[in-house]
Protein backbone atom coordinates (compact mmCIF):
# COMPACT_ATOMS: atom_id res chain seq x y z
CA UNK A 1 0.00 0.00 0.00
CA UNK A 2 3.06 2.25 0.97
CA UNK A 3 5.00 1.82 -2.60
CA UNK A 4 6.68 5.21 -2.14
CA UNK A 5 6.73 5.83 1.71
CA UNK A 6 4.44 8.33 1.61
CA UNK A 7 2.36 6.99 4.12
CA UNK A 8 4.62 6.44 6.62
CA UNK A 9 5.91 9.79 6.33
CA UNK A 10 2.97 11.74 6.94
CA UNK A 11 2.82 8.75 9.80
CA UNK A 12 5.63 10.44 11.12
CA UNK A 13 4.97 13.80 10.51
CA UNK A 14 1.73 13.45 12.48
CA UNK A 15 3.55 11.95 15.06
CA UNK A 16 5.85 14.52 15.63
CA UNK A 17 3.38 17.20 15.39
CA UNK A 18 0.31 15.32 17.82
CA UNK A 19 -0.69 18.28 20.25
CA UNK A 20 -0.85 21.00 17.41
CA UNK A 21 -2.82 18.48 15.42
CA UNK A 22 -4.88 17.49 17.79
CA UNK A 23 -5.54 20.91 19.51
CA UNK A 24 -6.62 22.26 16.44
CA UNK A 25 -8.35 19.39 15.32
CA UNK A 26 -10.82 19.37 18.84
CA UNK A 27 -10.75 23.20 18.36
CA UNK A 28 -12.24 22.55 15.03
CA UNK A 29 -14.48 19.81 15.99
CA UNK A 30 -15.76 21.83 18.85
CA UNK A 31 -16.61 24.69 16.88
CA UNK A 32 -18.85 22.83 14.49
CA UNK A 33 -20.47 20.61 17.13
CA UNK A 34 -22.82 23.97 18.15
CA UNK A 35 -21.97 23.66 22.05
CA UNK A 36 -23.15 20.00 22.33
CA UNK A 37 -20.45 18.78 23.23
CA UNK A 38 -16.69 19.82 25.78
CA UNK A 39 -13.30 20.39 24.48
CA UNK A 40 -12.14 17.65 27.40
CA UNK A 41 -14.72 14.85 25.97
CA UNK A 42 -13.31 15.87 22.15
CA UNK A 43 -9.83 15.79 22.74
CA UNK A 44 -9.87 12.63 24.79
CA UNK A 45 -11.76 11.14 21.67
CA UNK A 46 -10.11 12.40 18.88
CA UNK A 47 -6.84 11.45 20.30
CA UNK A 48 -7.34 8.25 20.42
CA UNK A 49 -8.87 7.86 16.76
CA UNK A 50 -5.35 10.29 15.76
CA UNK A 51 -2.94 7.10 17.64
CA UNK A 52 -5.22 4.84 15.51
CA UNK A 53 -4.71 6.74 12.37
CA UNK A 54 -0.96 7.03 12.80
CA UNK A 55 -0.66 3.61 13.46
CA UNK A 56 -2.83 2.66 10.19
CA UNK A 57 -0.48 4.87 8.18
CA UNK A 58 2.77 3.38 9.54
CA UNK A 59 1.43 -0.05 9.12
CA UNK A 60 3.03 -0.90 11.73
CA UNK A 61 0.78 -3.85 12.54
CA UNK A 62 -2.24 -5.89 11.62
CA UNK A 63 -4.69 -4.61 13.70
CA UNK A 64 -4.63 -1.21 13.72
CA UNK A 65 -7.11 -1.21 10.38
CA UNK A 66 -10.09 -3.21 12.22
CA UNK A 67 -9.57 -1.68 15.85
CA UNK A 68 -9.46 2.18 13.68
CA UNK A 69 -12.75 1.10 11.90
CA UNK A 70 -14.33 -0.62 14.76
CA UNK A 71 -13.58 3.24 17.05
CA UNK A 72 -15.18 5.19 13.76
CA UNK A 73 -17.69 3.18 14.09
CA UNK A 74 -18.68 3.38 17.88
CA UNK A 75 -18.37 7.06 17.30
CA UNK A 76 -20.91 7.18 14.74
CA UNK A 77 -23.54 5.17 16.72
CA UNK A 78 -22.89 7.17 19.57
CA UNK A 79 -23.17 10.52 17.26
CA UNK A 80 -26.40 8.20 15.74
CA UNK A 81 -27.83 7.82 19.30
CA UNK A 82 -27.45 11.70 20.85
CA UNK A 83 -29.13 13.51 17.53
CA UNK A 84 -25.96 14.70 15.61
CA UNK A 85 -26.50 14.91 11.76
CA UNK A 86 -25.07 12.14 9.73
CA UNK A 87 -22.86 15.21 8.13
CA UNK A 88 -22.16 16.82 11.52
CA UNK A 89 -20.42 13.28 12.69
CA UNK A 90 -18.16 13.15 9.58
CA UNK A 91 -17.27 16.18 9.44
CA UNK A 92 -15.49 15.80 12.64
CA UNK A 93 -13.89 13.04 10.83
CA UNK A 94 -12.47 15.49 7.78
CA UNK A 95 -11.77 18.87 9.98
CA UNK A 96 -8.23 16.45 10.85
CA UNK A 97 -7.51 17.25 7.35
CA UNK A 98 -8.39 21.19 7.80
CA UNK A 99 -5.94 21.17 10.89
CA UNK A 100 -3.14 19.40 9.19
CA UNK A 101 -3.43 21.83 6.07
CA UNK A 102 -2.84 24.78 7.74
CA UNK A 103 0.44 23.14 9.09
CA UNK A 104 1.62 22.05 6.02
CA UNK A 105 0.04 24.87 3.66
CA UNK A 106 3.37 26.30 3.20
CA UNK A 107 5.68 23.20 2.60
CA UNK A 108 4.96 22.37 -1.47
CA UNK A 109 7.38 19.26 -0.56
CA UNK A 110 4.43 17.88 1.56
CA UNK A 111 2.06 17.73 -0.90
CA UNK A 112 1.76 13.88 -1.76
CA UNK A 113 1.68 13.22 1.64
CA UNK A 114 -1.19 15.33 2.42
CA UNK A 115 -2.66 13.70 -0.51
CA UNK A 116 -2.28 10.18 0.96
CA UNK A 117 -3.64 11.39 4.00
CA UNK A 118 -6.78 13.30 2.29
CA UNK A 119 -7.42 10.48 0.84
CA UNK A 120 -7.39 8.00 3.20
CA UNK A 121 -9.61 10.38 5.78
CA UNK A 122 -11.93 11.00 2.81
CA UNK A 123 -12.82 6.85 3.31
CA UNK A 124 -13.05 7.39 7.59
CA UNK A 125 -15.46 10.36 6.70
CA UNK A 126 -17.23 7.80 4.14
CA UNK A 127 -17.79 5.11 6.32
CA UNK A 128 -19.20 7.13 9.45
CA UNK A 129 -22.06 7.86 6.94
CA UNK A 130 -22.77 4.07 6.46
CA UNK A 131 -21.98 3.67 10.16
CA UNK A 132 -24.34 6.49 11.23
CA UNK A 133 -27.38 5.14 8.34
CA UNK A 134 -26.64 1.56 10.03
CA UNK A 135 -27.24 3.43 13.65
CA UNK A 136 -30.47 4.66 12.45
CA UNK A 137 -32.28 1.92 10.82
CA UNK A 138 -31.64 0.32 13.96
CA UNK A 139 -33.44 2.68 16.07
CA UNK A 140 -36.23 2.62 13.46
CA UNK A 141 -36.54 -1.01 13.37
CA UNK A 142 -36.48 -0.91 17.42
CA UNK A 143 -39.27 1.37 17.19
CA UNK A 144 -41.48 -0.85 14.76
CA UNK A 145 -41.12 -3.78 17.18
CA UNK A 146 -42.27 -1.50 20.39
CA UNK A 147 -45.10 -0.63 18.30
CA UNK A 148 -45.98 -4.01 17.30
CA UNK A 149 -45.79 -5.59 20.56
CA UNK A 150 -48.13 -2.93 21.80
CA UNK A 151 -50.64 -3.45 18.78
CA UNK A 152 -50.80 -7.27 19.14
CA UNK A 153 -52.93 -7.98 22.12
CA UNK A 154 -54.62 -11.49 23.24
CA UNK A 155 -57.87 -11.60 24.85
CA UNK A 156 -59.62 -13.93 27.18
CA UNK A 157 -63.14 -14.47 25.48
CA UNK A 158 -64.43 -17.27 28.17
CA UNK A 159 -63.22 -19.82 29.80
CA UNK A 160 -60.86 -21.46 27.54
CA UNK A 161 -61.38 -19.33 24.82
CA UNK A 162 -59.30 -16.43 23.39
CA UNK A 163 -59.14 -13.92 20.44
CA UNK A 164 -56.11 -12.16 18.65
CA UNK A 165 -57.23 -9.10 17.11
CA UNK A 166 -54.97 -8.40 13.92
CA UNK A 167 -55.38 -5.21 12.99
CA UNK A 168 -53.09 -3.69 10.06
CA UNK A 169 -50.27 -5.80 8.19
CA UNK A 170 -49.55 -9.04 8.72
CA UNK A 171 -46.42 -9.69 7.79
CA UNK A 172 -43.55 -12.18 8.71
CA UNK A 173 -42.00 -10.22 11.51
CA UNK A 174 -45.41 -9.25 12.93
CA UNK A 175 -46.35 -13.15 12.40
CA UNK A 176 -43.61 -14.31 14.51
CA UNK A 177 -44.96 -12.02 17.82
CA UNK A 178 -48.56 -13.18 17.29
CA UNK A 179 -47.39 -16.79 17.25
CA UNK A 180 -45.05 -16.50 20.36
CA UNK A 181 -48.12 -13.84 22.41
CA UNK A 182 -50.56 -16.61 21.47
CA UNK A 183 -49.12 -19.58 22.04
CA UNK A 184 -47.61 -17.99 25.36
CA UNK A 185 -51.19 -17.00 26.36
CA UNK A 186 -52.84 -20.81 25.52
CA UNK A 187 -49.96 -21.91 27.99
CA UNK A 188 -50.73 -19.67 30.24
CA UNK A 189 -54.53 -19.85 30.41
CA UNK A 190 -54.96 -23.62 29.15
CA UNK A 191 -57.45 -22.05 26.33
CA UNK A 192 -58.24 -25.00 23.95
CA UNK A 193 -59.77 -22.53 21.64
CA UNK A 194 -58.06 -19.58 19.40
CA UNK A 195 -60.13 -16.77 17.54
CA UNK A 196 -58.14 -15.26 15.03
CA UNK A 197 -59.87 -11.89 13.93
CA UNK A 198 -58.80 -10.35 10.76
CA UNK A 199 -61.18 -7.54 10.44
CA UNK A 200 -58.38 -5.10 10.68
CA UNK A 201 -56.03 -6.77 8.08
CA UNK A 202 -56.52 -4.32 5.09
CA UNK A 203 -54.90 -7.13 2.79
CA UNK A 204 -55.24 -10.68 2.73
CA UNK A 205 -52.80 -12.41 -0.16
CA UNK A 206 -51.37 -15.87 -0.41
CA UNK A 207 -48.09 -14.41 1.94
CA UNK A 208 -50.57 -13.27 4.55
CA UNK A 209 -52.89 -16.05 4.12
CA UNK A 210 -49.78 -17.83 4.63
CA UNK A 211 -48.91 -16.89 8.00
CA UNK A 212 -52.39 -17.69 9.13
CA UNK A 213 -52.08 -21.29 8.41
CA UNK A 214 -48.51 -21.67 10.19
CA UNK A 215 -50.46 -19.50 13.25
CA UNK A 216 -52.94 -22.17 13.54
CA UNK A 217 -50.71 -24.97 13.13
CA UNK A 218 -48.51 -23.52 15.94
CA UNK A 219 -51.19 -23.62 17.84
CA UNK A 220 -52.94 -26.95 17.24
CA UNK A 221 -49.47 -28.10 18.11
CA UNK A 222 -50.67 -27.13 21.84
CA UNK A 223 -53.44 -28.75 21.30
CA UNK A 224 -55.69 -25.63 20.66
CA UNK A 225 -58.24 -25.12 17.81
CA UNK A 226 -58.71 -22.42 15.72
CA UNK A 227 -61.22 -20.19 14.18
CA UNK A 228 -60.70 -17.52 11.71
CA UNK A 229 -62.98 -14.55 11.63
CA UNK A 230 -63.58 -11.38 10.35
CA UNK A 231 -63.39 -12.11 6.18
CA UNK A 232 -65.01 -9.44 4.64
CA UNK A 233 -67.15 -9.84 1.25
CA UNK A 234 -64.00 -8.30 -0.92
CA UNK A 235 -61.75 -10.30 1.26
CA UNK A 236 -63.76 -14.13 0.66
CA UNK A 237 -63.71 -12.86 -3.37
CA UNK A 238 -59.73 -12.50 -3.21
CA UNK A 239 -59.11 -15.75 -1.16
CA UNK A 240 -61.09 -17.48 -3.86
CA UNK A 241 -59.54 -15.85 -6.91
CA UNK A 242 -55.84 -16.52 -5.51
CA UNK A 243 -56.93 -20.04 -4.82
CA UNK A 244 -56.18 -20.01 -0.98
CA UNK A 245 -57.12 -23.31 0.49
CA UNK A 246 -57.69 -22.36 4.76
CA UNK A 247 -58.08 -26.54 4.74
CA UNK A 248 -60.28 -27.68 7.63
CA UNK A 249 -59.52 -24.73 9.54
CA UNK A 250 -62.95 -22.95 10.13
CA UNK A 251 -63.68 -19.38 9.43
CA UNK A 252 -66.32 -16.98 9.90
CA UNK A 253 -67.91 -13.85 9.10
CA UNK A 254 -67.93 -12.48 12.21
CA UNK A 255 -66.09 -12.74 15.93
CA UNK A 256 -69.53 -13.24 17.33
CA UNK A 257 -69.76 -16.18 14.99
CA UNK A 258 -66.46 -17.60 15.82
CA UNK A 259 -67.24 -17.23 19.29
CA UNK A 260 -70.41 -19.03 19.14
CA UNK A 261 -69.20 -21.83 17.36
CA UNK A 262 -65.74 -22.11 19.94
CA UNK A 263 -69.01 -22.13 22.65
CA UNK A 264 -70.62 -24.96 20.94
CA UNK A 265 -67.42 -27.30 20.15
CA UNK A 266 -66.68 -26.35 24.75
CA UNK A 267 -70.05 -27.58 24.88
CA UNK A 268 -71.91 -24.39 25.97
CA UNK A 269 -74.61 -23.14 25.60
CA UNK A 270 -76.14 -19.81 25.81
CA UNK A 271 -79.89 -19.19 27.34
CA UNK A 272 -81.87 -16.58 27.95
CA UNK A 273 -82.08 -15.81 32.02
CA UNK B 1 -27.16 -44.61 27.29
CA UNK B 2 -30.26 -43.22 29.04
CA UNK B 3 -33.40 -45.28 28.80
CA UNK B 4 -36.34 -43.48 29.07
CA UNK B 5 -38.66 -44.99 31.89
CA UNK B 6 -42.39 -45.86 30.96
CA UNK B 7 -45.37 -45.97 33.05
CA UNK B 8 -48.31 -47.74 33.09
CA UNK B 9 -51.56 -46.41 34.64
CA UNK B 10 -54.56 -47.98 34.02
CA UNK B 11 -55.34 -48.47 29.92
CA UNK B 12 -52.35 -45.82 29.81
CA UNK B 13 -48.43 -45.70 29.11
CA UNK B 14 -46.96 -42.56 30.35
CA UNK B 15 -44.10 -41.43 28.66
CA UNK B 16 -41.74 -38.45 30.43
CA UNK B 17 -39.18 -37.19 28.62
CA UNK B 18 -36.35 -34.74 31.07
CA UNK B 19 -32.99 -34.70 29.31
CA UNK B 20 -31.76 -33.61 26.02
CA UNK B 21 -31.74 -36.85 24.21
CA UNK B 22 -29.48 -38.56 21.94
CA UNK B 23 -30.72 -40.16 18.80
CA UNK B 24 -30.48 -43.57 20.39
CA UNK B 25 -32.53 -42.99 23.00
CA UNK B 26 -35.09 -42.21 21.35
CA UNK B 27 -34.88 -45.33 18.93
CA UNK B 28 -35.06 -47.39 22.31
CA UNK B 29 -37.81 -45.71 23.49
CA UNK B 30 -39.49 -46.59 20.30
CA UNK B 31 -38.90 -49.84 20.93
CA UNK B 32 -39.79 -50.07 24.15
CA UNK B 33 -43.02 -48.77 23.46
CA UNK B 34 -43.61 -51.42 21.24
CA UNK B 35 -42.65 -53.86 23.53
CA UNK B 36 -44.81 -52.54 26.04
CA UNK B 37 -47.74 -51.82 23.89
CA UNK B 38 -47.87 -55.82 22.99
CA UNK B 39 -47.22 -57.28 26.50
CA UNK B 40 -50.08 -55.05 28.04
CA UNK B 41 -52.46 -54.09 25.74
CA UNK B 42 -52.74 -50.79 26.37
CA UNK B 43 -55.09 -48.04 24.65
CA UNK B 44 -53.52 -45.22 24.75
CA UNK B 45 -49.80 -43.57 25.20
CA UNK B 46 -49.09 -39.82 26.46
CA UNK B 47 -45.70 -38.63 25.72
CA UNK B 48 -44.94 -35.53 27.86
CA UNK B 49 -42.18 -33.32 26.20
CA UNK B 50 -42.46 -30.40 28.80
CA UNK B 51 -39.12 -30.41 29.51
CA UNK B 52 -37.68 -30.95 25.93
CA UNK B 53 -36.07 -27.90 24.38
CA UNK B 54 -35.30 -29.07 20.98
CA UNK B 55 -37.54 -30.43 18.96
CA UNK B 56 -35.50 -31.34 15.28
CA UNK B 57 -36.99 -33.09 12.23
CA UNK B 58 -35.25 -36.68 13.46
CA UNK B 59 -36.86 -36.52 16.99
CA UNK B 60 -40.12 -35.11 15.01
CA UNK B 61 -40.22 -38.34 12.65
CA UNK B 62 -39.76 -40.51 15.79
CA UNK B 63 -42.84 -39.31 17.25
CA UNK B 64 -44.93 -39.54 14.51
CA UNK B 65 -43.70 -43.28 13.55
CA UNK B 66 -44.39 -43.94 17.76
CA UNK B 67 -47.92 -43.05 16.99
CA UNK B 68 -48.17 -45.02 14.29
CA UNK B 69 -46.64 -48.36 15.97
CA UNK B 70 -49.12 -47.45 18.08
CA UNK B 71 -51.70 -47.64 15.56
CA UNK B 72 -51.10 -50.98 14.92
CA UNK B 73 -51.48 -51.61 18.98
CA UNK B 74 -54.83 -50.41 18.01
CA UNK B 75 -53.47 -47.17 20.93
CA UNK B 76 -53.49 -43.93 20.54
CA UNK B 77 -50.49 -41.75 21.39
CA UNK B 78 -51.05 -37.97 22.65
CA UNK B 79 -47.90 -35.61 22.87
CA UNK B 80 -48.24 -33.09 25.08
CA UNK B 81 -46.45 -30.00 26.83
CA UNK B 82 -44.96 -28.98 23.91
CA UNK B 83 -43.09 -25.35 24.48
CA UNK B 84 -44.20 -22.37 22.66
CA UNK B 85 -40.58 -21.68 20.92
CA UNK B 86 -40.77 -25.49 19.84
CA UNK B 87 -43.83 -25.45 17.89
CA UNK B 88 -42.88 -22.31 16.47
CA UNK B 89 -39.74 -23.50 15.06
CA UNK B 90 -41.21 -27.00 14.27
CA UNK B 91 -44.19 -24.77 11.99
CA UNK B 92 -41.38 -23.15 10.47
CA UNK B 93 -39.59 -26.51 9.58
CA UNK B 94 -42.43 -27.53 8.09
CA UNK B 95 -43.13 -30.97 10.13
CA UNK B 96 -46.95 -31.41 10.81
CA UNK B 97 -46.57 -33.97 12.84
CA UNK B 98 -49.12 -35.54 11.29
CA UNK B 99 -50.67 -39.08 12.69
CA UNK B 100 -50.19 -37.84 16.61
CA UNK B 101 -53.04 -35.40 18.52
CA UNK B 102 -51.18 -33.08 20.23
CA UNK B 103 -52.59 -31.56 23.43
CA UNK B 104 -51.42 -28.81 25.94
CA UNK B 105 -50.76 -30.90 28.99
CA UNK B 106 -51.07 -34.45 30.16
CA UNK B 107 -54.67 -33.99 31.54
CA UNK B 108 -56.09 -32.65 28.43
CA UNK B 109 -54.04 -35.51 27.03
CA UNK B 110 -56.22 -37.90 28.77
CA UNK B 111 -59.13 -36.35 28.03
CA UNK B 112 -58.83 -37.26 24.21
CA UNK B 113 -57.96 -40.28 25.00
CA UNK B 114 -61.29 -40.86 27.47
CA UNK B 115 -63.13 -39.96 24.18
CA UNK B 116 -64.34 -36.82 25.72
CA UNK B 117 -62.76 -34.80 22.54
CA UNK C 1 -14.62 -19.53 17.98
CA UNK C 2 -15.47 -23.03 19.06
CA UNK C 3 -14.08 -25.90 16.74
CA UNK C 4 -16.18 -29.15 17.53
CA UNK C 5 -15.80 -32.60 16.20
CA UNK C 6 -19.34 -34.10 15.05
CA UNK C 7 -18.33 -37.88 14.69
CA UNK C 8 -21.16 -39.49 17.01
CA UNK C 9 -24.72 -38.35 18.32
CA UNK C 10 -22.87 -37.86 21.40
CA UNK C 11 -21.16 -35.15 19.51
CA UNK C 12 -24.13 -33.87 17.56
CA UNK C 13 -25.76 -33.35 21.11
CA UNK C 14 -22.89 -30.90 22.38
CA UNK C 15 -23.19 -29.56 19.71
CA UNK C 16 -26.69 -28.18 20.54
CA UNK C 17 -25.40 -28.04 23.68
CA UNK C 18 -22.35 -25.23 22.85
CA UNK C 19 -25.27 -23.60 20.38
CA UNK C 20 -27.38 -22.91 22.54
CA UNK C 21 -24.99 -21.30 25.63
CA UNK C 22 -23.74 -19.24 22.47
CA UNK C 23 -26.82 -17.83 21.45
CA UNK C 24 -27.95 -17.26 24.83
CA UNK C 25 -25.26 -15.26 25.96
CA UNK C 26 -25.04 -13.03 22.94
CA UNK C 27 -29.17 -11.57 22.70
CA UNK C 28 -30.72 -14.36 20.74
CA UNK C 29 -34.86 -14.17 22.18
CA UNK C 30 -35.56 -17.65 23.28
CA UNK C 31 -37.52 -18.64 20.20
CA UNK C 32 -34.67 -17.28 18.09
CA UNK C 33 -31.93 -19.58 20.31
CA UNK C 34 -34.57 -22.74 19.51
CA UNK C 35 -34.79 -22.63 15.71
CA UNK C 36 -30.63 -21.89 15.60
CA UNK C 37 -30.32 -25.01 17.63
CA UNK C 38 -32.96 -27.05 16.06
CA UNK C 39 -31.17 -25.82 12.90
CA UNK C 40 -27.53 -27.26 14.30
CA UNK C 41 -28.50 -30.06 14.96
CA UNK C 42 -30.36 -30.59 11.45
CA UNK C 43 -27.15 -29.49 10.24
CA UNK C 44 -24.68 -31.43 12.38
CA UNK C 45 -26.95 -34.95 12.03
CA UNK C 46 -26.77 -34.34 8.29
CA UNK C 47 -22.88 -34.05 8.71
CA UNK C 48 -22.11 -37.43 10.66
CA UNK C 49 -25.00 -38.68 8.79
CA UNK C 50 -24.36 -38.02 4.74
CA UNK C 51 -21.10 -36.56 5.00
CA UNK C 52 -19.69 -39.21 6.88
CA UNK C 53 -18.36 -36.96 9.90
CA UNK C 54 -16.90 -33.53 10.02
CA UNK C 55 -16.43 -30.23 11.96
CA UNK C 56 -18.76 -27.18 13.60
CA UNK C 57 -17.29 -24.06 14.01
CA UNK C 58 -19.42 -21.70 16.34
CA UNK C 59 -18.52 -18.28 15.95
CA UNK C 60 -19.77 -14.75 17.23
CA UNK C 61 -20.16 -12.20 14.74
CA UNK C 62 -21.06 -7.84 14.77
CA UNK C 63 -23.32 -6.56 12.07
CA UNK C 64 -22.71 -3.17 10.99
CA UNK C 65 -25.67 -1.67 12.86
CA UNK C 66 -23.72 -3.24 16.40
CA UNK C 67 -25.97 -6.10 16.75
CA UNK C 68 -24.46 -9.57 17.45
CA UNK C 69 -25.17 -12.63 15.60
CA UNK C 70 -24.04 -16.09 15.87
CA UNK C 71 -22.69 -17.46 12.76
CA UNK C 72 -22.25 -21.79 12.54
CA UNK C 73 -20.14 -23.46 9.73
CA UNK C 74 -20.42 -27.30 9.13
CA UNK C 75 -17.85 -28.93 6.76
CA UNK C 76 -17.52 -32.37 6.13
CA UNK C 77 -15.08 -34.51 3.27
CA UNK C 78 -18.03 -36.67 2.20
CA UNK C 79 -19.78 -37.60 -0.88
CA UNK C 80 -21.17 -34.03 -1.07
CA UNK C 81 -24.25 -33.47 -2.77
CA UNK C 82 -24.99 -34.20 -6.59
CA UNK C 83 -27.93 -31.77 -7.23
CA UNK C 84 -27.98 -28.76 -4.62
CA UNK C 85 -30.78 -27.00 -5.96
CA UNK C 86 -33.30 -30.16 -5.62
CA UNK C 87 -31.71 -30.17 -2.41
CA UNK C 88 -32.60 -27.01 -1.17
CA UNK C 89 -36.66 -27.25 -3.01
CA UNK C 90 -39.72 -28.56 -0.64
CA UNK C 91 -41.10 -25.20 -0.20
CA UNK C 92 -43.26 -25.12 3.04
CA UNK C 93 -45.86 -27.76 2.94
CA UNK C 94 -47.66 -29.85 5.63
CA UNK C 95 -46.04 -33.25 4.33
CA UNK C 96 -42.77 -34.44 6.86
CA UNK C 97 -39.59 -33.25 6.04
CA UNK C 98 -38.04 -35.64 4.05
CA UNK C 99 -34.27 -36.13 2.82
CA UNK C 100 -31.68 -33.12 4.15
CA UNK C 101 -33.97 -31.32 5.86
CA UNK C 102 -31.96 -28.09 4.07
CA UNK C 103 -35.45 -25.93 3.26
CA UNK C 104 -36.78 -26.37 6.78
CA UNK C 105 -32.87 -25.30 8.01
CA UNK C 106 -32.62 -22.16 5.76
CA UNK C 107 -36.06 -20.53 7.44
CA UNK C 108 -35.07 -21.27 10.67
CA UNK C 109 -31.74 -19.17 10.18
CA UNK C 110 -31.36 -15.51 8.47
CA UNK C 111 -28.09 -15.96 6.34
CA UNK C 112 -27.51 -19.38 4.98
CA UNK C 113 -25.01 -20.36 2.34
CA UNK C 114 -24.63 -24.02 1.26
CA UNK C 115 -21.37 -25.32 -0.86
CA UNK C 116 -20.90 -28.54 -2.74
CA UNK C 117 -19.94 -30.85 -4.92
CA UNK C 118 -19.73 -34.56 -5.29
CA UNK C 119 -16.75 -35.52 -4.22
CA UNK C 120 -15.30 -32.60 -2.44
CA UNK C 121 -17.41 -32.76 0.63
CA UNK C 122 -20.15 -29.99 1.78
CA UNK C 123 -19.94 -26.67 4.18
CA UNK C 124 -22.90 -24.87 4.98
CA UNK C 125 -22.97 -22.01 6.77
CA UNK C 126 -25.76 -20.31 8.75
CA UNK C 127 -26.14 -16.88 10.90
CA UNK C 128 -28.90 -15.83 13.20
CA UNK C 129 -29.09 -12.69 13.80
CA UNK C 130 -30.17 -10.98 17.75
CA UNK C 131 -33.12 -8.22 17.00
Amino acid sequence: MDVDGTRGRIADYLRDHQDKVVGRWSELVVAGGRGRTSVEEVRRELGGLFTLIVRVLSEADDHADGELQAALDELSRGRARDGFTPSETALGVFSLKEAVYELVADSAEMVPEFLALSRMIDDLGLSTFEAYSAAREQIISDQVTTMMELSTPVVRLWEGIIAVPLVGTLDSARTQLVMEKLLDTLVATGADHAVIDITGVATVDTEVAQHLLKTVSAARLLGAECTISGIRPQVAQTIVSLGIDFGDIATKATLADALALALRQAGLKVVQA
Amino acid sequence: MDRVPILKIGPTLFVSIQIDLQDESVILLQEDLADELAATGARGVIIDITAVEIVDSFIGRMLTMIGSISRLFDAETVIVGMRPAVAITLTELGLSMGGVRTALNAEKGLEILNGKT
Amino acid sequence: MDELPIKSGDDVVRVRQQVRTVAAKNGLSLVDQTKLVTAASELARNTLVHGGGGVARVEVVKSLNGRSGVKLHFTDEGPGIADVDLALTDGWTTGGGLGLGLSGTRRLVDEFELNSKPGAGTSVVVVKWSR
